[in-house]
């Protein structure tokens, strides 16, 4: 079992993510730059955070025209894991693997905090070992981070489980006061129809291990360690195909 | 009086490069298959609803405006206006 953390020009997560996976989730893990990126080498790969092509025209969008994003595309229809966080959720919006648009915050600020999410969904590839209802700290830092849909698609998503992250309070509720950065119903991290694609915009990378905590915790690591379940059990159901 | 919708355009001086604006014409249009595409210069557009007694009136302010304000920096940047018509 095999993952990938694509580098983009512009991408500053990758280290923090490469380290995560190898050594606190112990995934074995290559980091690779875009361009020699070969999806059908990997059982599942992360767009890592950061500003990809300097964010220019809009937050994303240059790479999600790359060819590495072509493979991560082929990757996500073999229903292999694809995570995209927070510049990588962009990149997943932008190349249409994910439904929705990221704005600018509506506070118009760039916000940096440990915010709180709440898992709606344990049905995908990187919540599977986390409840649904379970709450989550992880930080933010973004400036375009305002999840966006009109409301007929926002009705959609909660009744296909398309919702996996809502900002919430210490209560676990949706507040206004809870939502960083004004997303529409709270929301902070999507998934495809099928679950397989995630995207989110806080950082679970930072947020894996208890020393880079204020509060000791270290929620993040569910993100990861599901990962891994999710490869089990695709490796299993391989296993078992290949016997039979 | 009439309102008038006059559009601000600021762009980079030619002397000055524009790394934006080569990022989105390098990786993202030539690379995606649109050569005949020979360049790309980003900036900042504006469009105003401008109440004059006449689209020269309307100009004026809005240059007036972009001056005083330094809507612009007039040490890098160019500053274009066009009145555009007048808003129905």
């Amino acid at each position: 079992m095999r993952v990938a953390v694509v580098r983009f020009p512009g991408s500053n997560c990758d280290l923090d993510t490469v380290h995560v996976l190898r050594d606190v989730v112990g995934v074995e893990t290559d980091l690779v730059w875009h361009r020699y990126f070969d999806g059908s080498e990997y059982d599942g790969v992360v767009l890592p955070g950061g500003f990809s092509y300097g964010d220019y025209l809009r937050a994303g969008v240059i790479a999600a025209h790359s060819p590495a994003v072509k493979e991560v595309a082929e990757m996500g229809s073999e229903g292999k894991p694809v995570l995209g966080i927070c510049n990588g959720f962009q990149i997943l919006i932008e190349a249409g693997l994910l439904p929705g648009a990221l704005l600018a915050n509506d506070c118009l600020m760039f916000v940096c905090k440990w915010i709180t999410v709440r898992v709606e969904t344990d049905r995908t590839a990187f919540t599977n070992l986390s409840k649904e209802g379970r709450v989550l700290h992880m930080p933010v830092a973004h400036f375009q981070g305002r999840y966006v849909n009109d409301q007929s698609q926002v009705k959609e998503m909660f009744r296909d489980d398309q919702i996996v992250f809502r900002y919430v309070d210490d209560r676990g509720e949706p507040t206004p006061e809870s939502n960083p950065n004004g997303s529409v119903s709270n929301i902070a991290g999507v998934c495809n129809l099928e679950g397989n694609v995630v995207g989110l915009m806080p950082h679970p990378e930072r947020s894996s291990e208890g020393v880079l905590s204020p509060t000791r915790c270290s929620d993040g690591a569910v993100v990861f360690r599901s990962l891994m379940e999710c490869l089990r059990v695709r490796g299993e159901i391989r296993a078992g195909c290949e016997r039979s | 009086m009439r309102t008038y919708v006059v559009e601000v355009v600021i762009e980079n001086k030619p002397a000055a490069r524009d790394p934006e604006g080569e990022a989105i014409w390098r990786d993202l249009i030539v690379r995606g298959g649109f050569e005949a595409v020979k360049s790309v210069r980003s900036g900042k557009y504006l469009r105003l609803s401008v109440e004059a007694g006449s689209e020269e009136e309307s100009r004026d302010l809005t240059v007036k405006m972009c001056n005083d304000l330094r809507i612009y920096n007039p040490v890098v940047h160019v500053c274009t206006v066009s009145v555009k018509g007048v808003r129905t």
